[in-house]
């Protein structure tokens, strides 16, 4: 079987492969990361959405020997040593962007990429067209929408709606 | 899926080397296309050529008054390419149109462009701007290359490796998609173009882009979204689904024409 | 130490304690379960809608590298393995008990449905299963099939049972005819209207998932599932299907991703793996990928109805008459038929003082995959023919579409208010929403910003939508004597450990509602234990001692009133603990927010000393009360609870291309007491997201042999970021006034009350082209198919 070595979360892994696995089976099998979800068979949810290099992939829609030598993060690997949330995730909860939870790794991981590809800051319109490849059924991504608003706020260090909503 | 061997080349030549010995090998770029196809096991390649590793792949240049994209070049780098941008807009913004985020991350030109599926957006911008497909073996106007839906001039194992596009005097593009994949059910890409007004049309058309010739001398007469207003495609040339009828991608590809135009400006 | 800031109680827009898993990729959903020795099953499904099995040869998949085994029908049916209960019996209007064919888990002789399973290989890994899966060999000779709600009736039709004549499950009514035929006769205007309710898929984003375990030792069997009701699911799957008691099987639920009514039932695949991990000996995984979720999750709404309306010459409401056709599917699912029945027919009668009314609803059998209840469950389809009816009936005679509302209103003098279809309604103010509603959506101005779009080529139009439901089902005699083979009570049990700390068990299930903190917050705010140190425990039967589950928006109404049951008698209890230690009268000890104190004086204890004592009983009146602080409660709702309110919609349609876009959503809804305001908005803004797909965007649809053509996510469309408008949800608040709470429910009124506000707005947009009525989903295609024809009319 082929052999692949990547970096997932800073740790870096060797695994054995078929070469028809997945990136994402290779995360929730091989190294029992199951916070990256696979919600469809057709690479449209994006539950799976992991980074790869700093962008986002959806890791059901590559193999995981096309990931040969390279740097992934997951869902699991956002939050600091300390348990600190990243902006993003500390967003999600303050907005209540979540309600089963089964969208909110992708969703999170596809976020944090739109907020870094858009270093002017994003309207309510553009981060709705910029979520096109994930789907959540529960919160009519309303306050998935705010929540990105906000933490794109925090994450190119301008006023700190976040801060704000807290203090409230 | 299937199980399958891999291989990683890393030249062209390698590629075209595995390729020619194995007729049931299938080369992937981003695998946007041919991954989605192998996990719903529609097809049973014996191989799967990892084309990622070739570096002379990538990039792109201006050369003179054409740009070169490399076949490897990602969605997302032609969206945020500041020669793309500064020379064919339309069809930067085109990519930042395909697919998703995640898509536009990962997937290729050249990918796209092998692929020719029907409601893919590339082919419809290169029909229209009169690019040439350079492969490892030749150069293909692109007239030549597309051949209908999911089909091309390539031969068994030969790879897409450049894209060169004239640069027009402008272009624009418009697309409604299928609301459910979001793929274009119908799109227009109208270029005037030292060759003159060329008008590509994709996701509509029952065997893949086409040239949309009325339209063409419409606008070159009269380059104007009033021009094309009273062209319609015939239905019985394009295809229809449960979201589009033939009749209804005809009336559309009017609007996205006229769209199209004012997209150009 | 107990100390409560003033915010975690009712009230508070407390954040979600669940959230910090969830963010982090740490929940555990099905899937992510793997137990030792794990093997992987697929299911074999048919891709006919309407066949013979002739013939199955395993032999060369059986032989296919890490095949463990494979099952077919037939090896079920020689161990007696029980069909697929239903779980509520329609009678016929002459009293006959309704067709009820036989459901086999696997397919015996005869598949019915695309996605019907056929067989089920269990190998060590998923993709061995798969390819042995393709290598099975199933000699079918397909039938003729029939998958239209109204085709299944005609003559001739292809027949789905043997033991369903006709394809007719059951014709049922409710009402007064004889009354509703004088109505009519009087009547000064008549208006009649037939739509069609869409076929929906539910499509929670996690994908159903099942784990069969089995110890070979004890003989206990574990069931791991993604359910809405495990307790539920122990109770069928154990008594009826595979005859194991329930101190034998243990069925847990843990996070589940979603859930929407789709994950209440029963399902085959349930069995399957827990049967077959008996007979293999090792825990057996079940995932389902998404297409095969389309093809076997049940399926939603799928009605077609005419309704007429009985107006006098004031605009007054006399009458209504309502047929519906009910499409079930080629099985009944567990609750399938009550839903065109109890759940649907009995909210004819919506916020309206309508006199009298009658109903007759047939269902059929299709070849198509069960339909049960989705989100809202048969009061969508009444608050949509209602609804939309109204607006018909309002054009037609010429009246303003709310103040023909508004005249029709029941008053909130009225309540308690008994409706003609079986209803009480306890508590309301139409009038009040309605109000809100068109001050918060400036139905004033809308006249203004209609001109506006039309300037810019787009048309524009609003609608309204005021309704009333049913939920927090519900009395469990009134539900039996309708033909619920279950009772709908629920459970609580509030466990104060020695320390003061609270374990709260409950029978109701969270699938992205919140209970770990909402439930929490109801013991801070009685119990005064602060909600970091309240600890809900739900979906496993072998912690919660039984329950009914999550549906019907029922949790907090049904559940959440067993847990303030529960913490009566903790209160009760601790009273005489602490009139003990306090050497006073039960009579003068007071309990307010974790003080017990003996009245008038300063004499205080904390709940952690009354725990404490009960635990370690040194000084405690040992031969009088028994020691320990755990209390259970069965609660069974005295009726149902009825929120309502009022939805308005702006759309704009793009002529040229025919699409809709949502430029404004306002909702107004009376949930009764809201304990977190923060939770209920995300509800109801998700609810009215899959209304607004409804209205728009969604359709299952077969084409005529019974193939899904919307079979995957390429096809059939759901709703995405772009798609919705940012919407504006306020709350007006009447108590509902027969549960301890006041609450009445909020997850449902989004799904409700929003399509018939959409698709009021579509025809007022459309209101220059003389469109009396489009049905849903108005998807780009069809509306273009609108404006052409009328262009092509006036041409």
């Amino acid at each position: 079987m082929p052999q692949v070595t990547l970096t997932v979360n800073g740790t870096k892994h060797t695994v054995e492969v078929e070469a028809r696995t997945l990136l994402v089976e290779a995360l929730r099998e091989t190294l029992r990361l199951t916070g990256t979800h696979v919600g469809c068979d057709t690479s449209q949810c994006g539950a799976c959405v992991v980074h790869m290099g700093g962008d986002s992939v959806k890791s059901c829609t590559i193999l995981a020997v096309q990931c040969e030598g390279s740097d992934i993060t997951t869902i699991e690997g956002l939050a600091a040593a300390d348990g600190t949330l990243h902006p993003m995730q500390e967003a999600f909860r303050e907005y209540h962007a979540l309600q089963c939870g089964f969208c909110t790794p992708g969703m999170v991981m596809s976020a944090i990429d739109l907020v870094n590809k858009h270093p002017d800051g994003m309207t309510e319109q553009q981060i709705r067209e910029g979520l096109e490849g994930n789907l959540c059924r529960c919160t009519g991504y309303h306050n998935i929408v705010k929540a990105i608003a906000a933490a794109q706020d925090v994450m190119h260090g301008r006023v700190s709606e976040l801060a704000r909503a807290a203090a409230e | 899926m299937y199980d399958f061997a891999y291989h990683k080349p890393a030249s062209v030549a390698d590629a075209v080397k595995i390729l020619a010995a194995d007729p049931e090998a299938r080369p992937i770029s981003g695998g946007m296309t041919l991954l989605p196809a192998l996990k719903l096991r529609l097809n049973r390649p014996s191989a799967v050529v990892d084309l990622s590793g070739i570096a002379e792949l990538r990039g792109v240049t201006r050369k003179g008054d054409t740009l070169v994209i490399g076949a490897l070049t990602k969605h997302y780098e032609v969206a945020t390419s500041a020669e793309v941008k500064a020379a064919i807009p339309a069809l930067a913004a085109m990519a930042h149109t395909i697919g998703d985020t995640q898509v536009r991350n990962r997937g290729t030109m050249g990918g796209s462009v092998a692929n020719n599926d029907p409601s893919a957006d590339y082919p419809a911008a290169l029909l229209a701007l009169g690019a040439t497909i350079e492969t490892d073996k030749r150069q293909l106007p692109a007239d030549e290359f597309f051949n209908g839906m999911f089909t091309t001039a390539l031969e068994v194992g030969e790879l897409v490796t450049a894209i060169h596009i004239p640069i027009p005097e402008k272009a624009g593009y418009a697309k409604m998609r299928n609301p459910a994949s979001r793929y274009a059910m119908a799109g227009v890409f109208v270029a005037k173009t030292a060759a003159g007004v060329r008008v590509a049309v994709n996701g509509a058309g029952a065997n893949g882009v086409f040239r949309e010739k009325a339209m063409e001398a419409a606008l070159a007469a009269n380059w104007s979204a009033d021009a094309v207003a009273g062209i319609k495609v015939d239905p019985s040339l394009l295809n229809g689904d449960i979201h589009g009828s033939a009749e209804y991608r005809a009336h559309l590809v009017t609007v996205m024409a006229k769209r199209a135009v004012v997209d150009a400006g | 130490m107990n100390v409560v800031t003033p915010f975690e109680g009712i009230g508070a827009s407390l954040r979600r304690k669940e959230d910090f898993r969830f963010l982090q990729g740490r929940g555990q959903y099905v899937d992510d379960i793997n137990r030792p020795g794990q093997t992987h099953a697929v299911m074999l499904r048919s891709p006919h809608a309407h066949a013979t099995i002739d013939r199955i040869d395993t032999a060369a998949a059986r032989a296919m590298p890490g095949v463990k085994a494979i099952f077919v029908g037939e090896d079920m049916a020689a161990e007696a393995i029980g069909g697929i209960p239903c779980g509520w019996q329609i009678h016929n209007k002459d009293g006959s008990p309704m067709a009820e064919p036989m459901h086999p888990a696997l397919a015996l002789g005869k598949v019915r449905h695309v996605g019907d399973p056929v067989a089920v290989v269990i190998a060590e890994t998923k993709a061995q299963a798969r390819d042995a899966a393709e290598a099975i060999l199933v000699a079918y000779t397909p039938l003729p099939a029939v998958s239209g709600t109204e085709a299944a009736l005609k003559p001739g039709a292809p027949q789905v049972h043997e033991a369903a004549a006709g394809n007719l499950c059951y014709d049922w009514h409710i009402g007064d005819k004889a009354a509703q035929e004088a109505a009519f006769a009087r009547a000064a205007r008549v208006v009649k209207f037939e739509t069609t309710n869409n076929r929906l898929v539910p499509n929670a984003m996690e994908p159903r998932a099942a784990i069969g375990d089995f110890d070979a030792f004890s003989g206990d069997y574990t069931l791991y599932t993604t359910s809405q009701n495990p307790h539920v699911i122990r109770l069928l799957m154990g008594a009826f299907v595979l005859h194991i008691p329930e101190s034998k099987l243990r069925v847990v639920a843990p996070d589940v991703g979603g859930g929407f009514g789709s994950k209440i039932y029963h399902y085959a695949e349930e069995a399957i793996v827990t049967w077959a991990a008996g007979k293999v000996k090792r825990p057996i995984k079940w995932t389902c990928e998404r297409s095969e979720s389309f093809m076997s999750d049940a399926h939603g709404r799928d009605h077609v109805s005419t309704a007429e309306l009985a107006l006098d010459a004031e605009g007054k409401i006399l009458g209504l008459k309502v047929h519906t056709l009910a499409n079930m599917g080629a099985y009944l699912s567990t609750f399938a038929p009550c839903v065109p029945t109890y759940l649907y027919a009995t909210l004819l009668s919506g916020v309206y003082a309508t006199p009298v009314i009658y109903a007759e609803v047939k269902a059929v059998f299709t070849n198509t995959v069960p339909v049960d209840a989705y989100r809202g469950a048969g009061r969508p389809e009444a608050t949509y023919l209602l609804e939309r009816l109204m607006d018909v009936a309002a054009a037609e005679a010429g009246l303003d579409k709310v103040e023909f509302r508004r005249r029709n209103f029941i008053r909130p003098d009225q309540f308690p208010y008994q409706t003609p279809v079986a209803l009480q309604y306890d508590s309301g103010d139409y009038h009040a929403t309605l109000a809100m509603a068109l001050e918060a959506a400036d139905w004033a101005g809308f006249e203004g910003r209609r001109a506006a779009a039309k300037a810019q080529g787009r048309l524009r139009g609003i609608g309204i939508s005021t309704y009333v439901e049913a939920c927090g089902i519900a009395p469990s005699a009134v539900v039996g004597s309708l033909g619920a083979r279950a009772g709908l009570y629920e459970v609580g049990t509030i466990r104060v450990h020695p320390t003061g700390s609270v374990t709260v068990l409950t029978g109701a299930h969270s699938h992205g509602q919140g209970h770990e903190t909402t439930f929490a917050q109801l013991v801070a705010d009685k119990l005064g234990v602060p909600t970091a140190n309240v600890d809900i425990v739900h979906g496993d039967t072998a912690k919660v001692p039984f329950g009914m589950g999550t549906y019907g928006s029922r949790s907090l109404a049904v559940g959440g009133s067993a847990m303030d049951k529960a913490m009566d008698k903790i209160i009760a209890k601790g009273k005489r603990i602490a009139a003990h230690l306090m050497e006073a009268s039960v009579e003068d000890v007071e309990f307010e927010r974790g003080t017990f104190r003996v009245a008038g004086t300063d004499r205080t204890k904390s709940l952690t000393d009354i725990s404490l004592a009960a635990y370690v009983p040194h000084n405690y009146p040992i031969d009088e009360i028994e020691p320990g602080l755990e209390e259970t409660a069965f609660y069974d709702p005295k009726n149902f609870t009825y929120p309502g309110g009022c939805h308005i919609c702006e759309v704009e349609i793009d002529p040229d291309t025919g699409r809709t876009t949502v430029v404004n959503f306002t909702a107004v809804d009376d949930v009764g007491r809201v304990i977190n305001p923060m939770i209920v908005e995300g509800q109801v803004q998700g609810g009215i997201a899959q209304g607004i797909g409804q209205a728009l965007l969604e359709a299952a649809v077969y084409d005529a042999s019974g193939q899904l053509l919307s079979g995957s996510f390429m096809d059939y469309t759901m709703p995405r970021a772009g798609d919705l408008p940012d919407v504006g949800v306020a709350t007006h608040t009447t108590l509902c006034t027969h549960n301890p709470l006041g609450v009445k429910g909020c997850g449902e009124v989004g799904a409700i009350g929003s399509p018939p506000a959409v698709m009021n707005a579509v025809v007022d947009a459309l209101r220059d082209y003389g469109v009396r009525h489009v049905e849903m989903p108005a998807t780009p295609q069809k509306i273009w198919g609108i404006v052409n024809a009328h262009r092509i009319a006036a041409e």
